[in-house]
């Protein structure tokens, strides 16, 4: 039954993801972006870094530097990129276009984001495989926290970057509407900033921001310096992001454009 | 349910839609579509076709009343609906910077038992632009398309929201004969348009929406017999309408005059029109533009919104 149910909804997700995938090769602003801004802007950061007292923090300039490429990813290989898809879509009434087919509301969404998501995850992998080898960051020590941070910060940017498209009406007003979370995330959710090096204070209301787990588990599984309850609290954490983001969705999303 | 379906492929009762301003768009519509027939929505601009056929199509929730297509609820049971009917959006609805081929390809994988893709193509003339991008194509290929990409799924019911706007003279006829065709192959049709003789060539029954309202529903024959015929024409200079014969006599039921010109409204055409010109032949009366027609579906549409204009 549930392969049944399955097979065509892979079928679906598949169709739609390559027309997506297609259209992301020929918006070349957005290819750019999403290719080149995640690998060259931790360079930008690097200065800063190098300043920084990390050993103190058990932390190295490559972990740090891996950090902010994968958090740079899930912000502009997923998050701002697929703010701009969900909106063009939207605009262009093909989001409309597609509920009047058999693909479910959830498929829609999905299927528009495989792409970005998918450009976000091989992303992250070379990232991982680049800073260790070029900036001696090591090995993962539990290298499943840092796909369980990978994964679930690419789902969260996806569920985020449609919620952003319910409170964005053109394609040029989101480059607006996504930098509250762009800049946010930067500083405080331990990509541009480690959050170690940040007051206690702030680093514990830092660590409830939308990214901020993600982040923690990529760099934990990375240094293996996360306690079971601070794995838990991250996971615990980015889960509850994730579910408020899917409810307002689904909630508020807008279909088609206002008129 | 089966039976029912057979008789009634699309059943619409007290049928209501209310934006979120609370404009009431739909105020309470009733009407039923049976399998293979062509059904018209006419009416003029905000009458209430696009968010009637929108709540058909399961893309919003009515705020009152019932929808069933083919049986089903179109908004809660999507997923029993959906791999049936075909649907063709008022206004394109696809990504400009793919082809026309990439589009197919992309709508038929997430479609069903989906006909190939060329087949689609060709069914409304698209073959040789499957490689432009959607942005380069005129209005009515991106309509064509559209029609294309409804029938992708071999649909038992097709909604069509004004199909042929945008088109030329050939590629409206065209577009005719194909919802022909699918309808004699027992596809049910529901369309809108505003050109009348759209749905007078083309649909079985029709219906004349007014603000939300259904002012008038039958065969275009129904409808257009129930308007009176009409005669203009001018008197020579020294000729008044009381010169006439007594219009009630010829069957006359209305009329107006302007200066010389005369406009007499009758359900018995031929009885006035030869009373009116037997006259004219005896008293040597030469009416200047004679005009003699029967009513016509465009008749009967301006006059709902003149009636009803007067009644508000």
């Amino acid at each position: 039954m549930s392969a049944l149910v399955l097979a065509p909804a892979g079928r679906r997700l598949k169709a739609l993801a390559r027309a997506e995938l297609t259209l992301l090769g020929r918006n070349r602003g957005a290819l750019v972006t999403a290719l080149l801004v995640p690998v060259a802007l931790p360079f930008s950061v690097r200065p800063a870094v190098d300043r920084m007292d990390l050993k103190a923090q058990g932390l190295s300039v490559g972990t740090v530097m891996l950090t902010a490429a994968i958090g740079f990813s899930f912000l502009f290989a997923v998050y701002t990129s697929l703010v701009s898809a969900y909106v063009a879509r939207r605009e262009e009434l093909v989001l409309k276009r597609l509920r009047t087919g058999e693909l479910g509301d959830f498929e829609i969404l999905s299927g528009t984001a495989l792409p970005a998501v998918s450009v976000g995850l091989a992303q992250s992998l070379v990232l991982c495989v680049g800073c260790a080898v070029l900036l001696d960051a090591g090995t993962p020590r539990a290298p499943y926290l840092t796909v369980l941070g990978v994964l679930s910060g690419l789902v969260l940017c996806a569920a985020l970057a449609a919620l952003t498209a319910t409170v964005t009406r053109t394609v040029e007003s989101a480059q607006i509407t996504a930098l509250p979370l762009v800049f946010v995330s930067m500083l405080g959710s331990g990509m541009a900033i480690p959050t170690e090096v940040l007051p206690d204070r702030l680093a514990s209301v830092c660590e409830l921001l939308p990214l901020s787990p993600a982040i923690r588990l990529v760099r934990g599984g990375w240094t293996g310096q996360l306690s079971g309850y601070e794995v838990l609290g991250a996971v615990a954490t980015t889960v509850a992001w994730t579910v408020l983001a899917v409810f307002a969705v689904r909630r508020w999303f807008r279909w088609e454009p206002r008129r | 349910m089966d039976t029912n379906e057979h008789e009634h492929v699309i059943e619409v009762t007290d049928l209501r839609r209310v934006y979120g301003g609370g404009f009431e768009a739909v105020r309470g519509i009733t009407f039923s579509v049976g399998r293979g027939e062509i059904f018209a929505l006419l009416g003029t601009n905000g009458a209430g076709k696009t968010s009637t056929v929108e709540l058909l199509e399961g893309l919003a929730r009515p705020a009152g009343g019932r929808v069933r297509v083919l049986g089903h609820d179109p908004y809660e049971e999507r997923g029993a609906v959906r791999p049936r009917t075909g649907v063709m959006l008022q206004e394109g609805g696809f990504p400009s910077e793919l082809t026309v081929a990439e589009t197919a390809r992309m709508w038929a994988g997430c479609t069903s038992g989906a006909r190939p893709e060329e087949e689609a193509l060709a069914l409304v003339g698209l073959t040789g632009r499957a490689g432009v991008r959607v942005k380069q194509l005129s209005g009515g290929e991106r309509r064509r398309l559209d029609l294309a990409l409804a029938l992708l799924a071999r649909p038992e019911v097709l909604f069509l929201d004004e199909p042929t706007t945008g088109l030329d003279a050939e590629g409206r006829r065209d577009t005719w004969e194909l919802v022909r065709a699918l309808s004699d192959a027992g596809t049910t049709v529901l369309l809108t348009t505003h050109y009348l003789e759209e749905a007078e060539d083309l649909a079985d029954r029709l219906a004349i929406l007014h603000e939300g309202r259904i002012a008038v529903t039958g065969t275009p024959g129904e409808v257009t017999a129930r308007r009176p015929s009409r005669i203009s024409f001018r008197l020579p200079a020294g000729y008044f309408l009381g010169d006439l014969p007594p219009l009630a006599e010829l069957g006359v039921c209305g009329h107006e005059v302007d200066g010389s010109l005369v406009r007499l409204r009758t359900r018995e055409l031929q009885r006035a029109a030869t009373g009116l010109l037997v006259w004219a032949e005896r008293a040597r009366v030469e009416l200047h533009g004679l005009d003699v027609r029967s009513a016509s579906l465009e008749e009967a549409f301006l006059g709902i919104a003149r009636e009803r204009e007067v009644a508000a």
